[in-house]
């Protein structure tokens, strides 16, 4: 990264473990955390859709399951949620295996991909509802108890630091993505997959240490979820919405970039607020929020992030316009 | 030319022995019953007219088809029904007839690719990656995302993504199609200093002046069969290759013209 990225990063950093200090409001607090959460929870999505390029429309599947595994083990068997966590990472890890084995092996790729984790994500809710250690449709209830070992706590600043802590990792993640090893032979499983299997990549099993990675990323957050709204039942674990919104905020902020989701959650919760804040008529908000949303996918395919990367680029690429198309039209 | 087969059973040990290929989609027999050999230090060719299936073949050599019968072994070992990936850590990697960079990223970043199959190190992986690039006269280049390069480009993008991964034999299909013949003397310079470099060559090639230039041995195929093999010269004025390219009866046409 280069020195001003980094002490870009610095600052904000510093303004961001400050920010408590200076925010009175428990509403705005509370936003921030939830724009943190979906950040982390779009940058999982990144790993293996914008990094991997393996679009997936069941992301909630491994957060419904991290969010199960703890409860259950703290309402069941009383496991402090700040141990229950790793076995919601866990739990969400194993379940990317099973997923991505099944379905890499038998060569599922794009739309069918895709398809495949939605279905996944739906049989995990409808069977959330009809087994009983889920508390089917009544849910599971969680008692109020603030204290680190529950991952709880009795301010809204608590919750702040915590989501703050849990970007923070994954934003790590994302930048050891793009300076590694594994993280180049994502990019080449993205950009040509036959390309790079014959340069020597095991494309399986470099595909399938992404959806875990990405499974672990979703369970963490289950386990915060839960912890924070003391309630779980299977619509909200394995709710659809929370599958599009973490594809979403990553489109929107720029796939394959280490700060796509979190620029993508920032505007798109704050375009959600305003909209809804200064829009009377119920839905119209929706509309104008769906409409903004469509203007910036369509003008900016590399989304948000594309704005800072495309002016570079095109600086880089000046003059090669007529050899270019020359190429393809030849090559294909 | 059995002399000259004779020396090469007793010469250097066979590096990539093919026995027997047949590839069959639905009726049509793409590859039939082949043999090919390709020893240490060597550059080889393998010719041909359109659709004789030399593509199909490298394909089958480099584990992206599997055959219906026969066997490719690689140093010694059966190398059928291991995954590309698996070939390629033994050694040997392919390029592709239609080139198929990594579009996204630049020409630095995708030769690191290939590099990164040696390596787990970022800075080992780009040093790996400019010193190959230099070989292939790509230096300028680096920072160019590869869908910004010319053909000529992304051919050498195929050669040095390849080379990155520090192959003992290096499958090149049609690395010259394409090119104009400047662009053409250039790459021939750059795989014979490849060979030179320790790394064994098998490549499909067109360009006739090219395979001349650059062969030890050349293979024909017509058909799915191997019709004729030996010296690059040997085989250009063989009556039977003639006929592939040129027709039936072009042999004879050719022979009545050179003595008018």
């Amino acid at each position: 990264m280069s020195r001003n990225g980094a002490l870009m990063l610095l600052v904000s950093a510093v303004v961001l473990l400050l920010a408590p200090y200076f925010i009175e409001s428990k509403f705005y607090l509370d936003v921030l955390t939830l724009i943190f959460f979906t950040a982390y929870i779009g940058q999982s999505w990144n790993v293996l859709g914008g990094y991997a390029g393996q679009f997936s429309f069941g992301g909630v599947m491994f957060f419904g399951t991290g969010a199960y595994a703890s409860t259950i083990l703290l309402t069941t068997f009383g496991v402090p949620p700040i141990i229950g966590i790793f076995a919601a990472i866990f739990a969400g890890a194993s379940l990317g295996f099973i997923v991505g084995y099944m379905s890499f092996r038998s060569g599922l790729r794009g739309s069918y991909f895709a398809l495949i984790t939605l279905a996944f994500a739906e049989l995990l809710r409808v069977l959330a509802n009809s087994v009983e250690f889920t508390g089917g449709g009544v849910g599971l209830f969680l008692t109020y108890a603030p204290g680190l070992h529950n991952i709880q706590f009795d301010s809204p600043v608590g919750f702040y630091y915590f989501s703050l802590l849990l970007l923070t990792i994954s934003i790590l993640i994302a930048l050891w993505l793009e300076r590694s090893r594994f993280g180049a032979q994502l990019a080449a499983i993205r950009e040509n997959q036959d390309a790079a299997e014959a340069l020597g990549i095991d494309t399986l099993r470099c595909k399938i240490y992404a959806i875990m990675i990405m499974g672990g990323m979703g369970g963490a957050a289950g386990t915060f979820y839960a912890q924070k709204y003391l309630y779980l039942d299977p619509p909200i674990a394995y709710s659809i919405s929370l599958s599009v919104e973490m594809l979403l905020v990553t489109i929107v902020g720029g796939m394959g970039t280490v700060f796509g989701p979190l620029i993508g959650a920032f505007v798109l919760h704050i375009v959600n607020e305003i909209t809804r804040h200064f829009i009377d008529t119920p839905g119209l908000s929706l509309i104008v929020y769906g409409v903004i949303l469509v203007v910036i996918i369509s003008y900016l395919p590399n989304g948000l992030m594309g704005l800072f990367k495309s002016r570079s680029k095109a600086s880089d690429d000046g003059g090669l316009g007529p050899d270019e198309t020359g190429g393809t039209s030849k090559d294909a | 030319m059995g002399g000259l087969a004779q020396m090469k059973l007793v010469g250097p040990p066979k590096m990539l022995d093919v026995r027997g290929i047949t590839k069959r989609f639905g009726g049509l027999v793409a590859v039939s019953s082949v043999d090919l050999s390709v020893s240490e230090g060597e550059i080889v060719s393998l010719i041909g007219p359109n659709g004789a299936g030399k593509t199909t073949l490298f394909a089958i050599i480099a584990g992206f088809l599997t055959p219906d019968e026969g066997e490719v072994t690689l140093n010694s070992s059966s190398i059928n029904g291991l995954k590309p990936h698996k070939i390629c850590q033994r050694g040997m990697v392919r390029t592709f007839q239609i080139t198929q960079p990594f579009s996204g990223l630049t020409t630095l970043e995708n030769i690191m690719v290939g590099a990164y199959a040696n390596t787990t190190d970022y800075n080992i992986a780009r040093s790996d990656a400019e010193r190959v690039a230099e070989m292939v006269g790509m230096s300028s280049q680096l920072d160019k995302s590869a869908d910004g390069l010319t053909v000529a480009g992304r051919k050498r993008l195929e050669l040095a993504r390849a080379l990155a991964t520090n192959p003992k034999l290096l499958l090149l299909d049609e690395v010259m199609a394409g090119l104009n013949p400047t662009e053409i003397d250039e790459v021939v310079k750059i795989i014979k200093n490849i060979r030179d470099s320790g790394v064994t060559i098998f490549l499909i090639e067109h360009v006739m002046k090219a395979v001349i230039n650059l062969s030890d041995r050349t293979y024909v195929l017509n058909d799915g069969t191997l019709i004729a093999q030996g010296t690059p010269h040997s085989v250009a004025s063989d009556p039977m290759v003639i006929e592939a390219y040129l027709g039936h009866g072009a042999a004879e046409t050719m022979k009545d013209r050179a003595q008018k």
